[in-house]
């Protein structure tokens, strides 16, 4: 396979940013509420819900779920005031 | 709109009998309908039928489920991440459902090449290509066959889920799997100097 220089810019940045201890998928699911009403009201992340953070940077999966969460519970907010 | 309820009602409701749980259904369906109703309505591969078949799968997983709410936050939030997982994964499931992970990873024996960065100066082009010399190697050293070939699936942007799927495998396996790969590589590249910065500078 041939990768693009952004393609081996995004691998190797993705390799560097590696952490020894990193949240699971599951983990990261078991805490995605909590997390996101934190995040909806502003307040400040715990030592473990910043570890749901450095996850959603790092998977893209629970990342595009957390878009949608977060689009779903901001739509709710807004039509029931 | 629902009825207004805290936790511990929406925990009462939806454990009673009769028509009291059957109204807590009725809620939380209507707010999980509506939440991803709004959330997926830019989306032109999700009809109101999809919807409802996955606020239906995600309340008879909530309902088998209920300990699980640890009350961390609202059930109402709890819940739509449920119903979030499961329409995510049915999409996935679709949208990849003809990719086979031999096709998507059909040269994923030999490492990869670079392609040439047309915007980058002759010593930059000289730098990228050392380092990325140095990544082909530590693949074919430090990488196992099953590691190279989930990374590539995964460059290729194949969802954990699928690749786990496809290699009868979970998804916190995959990423477990991922993940040793990563730091297997990133130990190598710290080993011949490099650091995140050198990679940023790099490719910048």
């Amino acid at each position: 396979m041939t990768l693009r220089p952004e393609q081996a810019k995004a691998l190797l940045e993705r390799v560097m940013a590696t952490r020894d201890q990193e949240m699971t998928c599951d983990a990261c699911l078991a805490d995605v509420a909590e997390f996101v009403e934190m995040q909806l009201t502003g307040k400040p992340l715990s030592d473990a819900l910043q570890a749901v953070q450095a996850h959603l940077d790092r998977c893209h999966d629970c990342a595009e779920e957390y878009h949608v969460l977060r689009q779903a519970l901001e739509a709710l907010a807004e039509e029931d005031g | 709109m629902c009825t207004p309820r805290d936790n511990e009602t929406w925990l009462r409701d939806l454990q009673a009998c009769g028509r009291v749980q059957a109204e807590a259904i009725t809620d939380l369906r209507g707010f999980l309908l509506r939440g991803l109703t709004r959330s997926f309505q830019a989306r032109g591969d999700v009809d109101q039928a999809f919807l409802e078949d996955m606020v239906q799968q995600a309340l008879v997983h909530i309902l088998a489920h209920l300990e699980q709410f640890q009350g961390r936050s609202r059930l109402t939030t709890w819940a739509t991440t449920i119903a979030v997982r499961l329409a995510m994964s049915a999409l996935r499931r679709k949208q990849w459902q003809e990719v086979s992970l031999e096709g998507l990873t059909a040269e994923s024996e030999l490492a990869p090449a670079l392609a040439l960065d047309d915007t980058a100066s002759p010593a930059q082009h000289t730098e990228q290509h050392a380092l990325f010399e140095t990544l082909r190697r530590l693949i074919d050293e430090a990488l196992t066959d099953k590691q190279w070939v989930a990374l590539t699936a995964e460059l290729g942007g194949m969802p954990l889920e699928e690749i786990a799927r496809r290699m009868g495998s979970n998804v916190n396996a995959v990423y477990k799997l991922l993940h040793d790969a990563r730091q297997r590589l990133k130990r190598g590249l710290e080993t011949a100097g490099y650091t995140a910065e050198d990679v940023r500078s790099t490719f910048a």
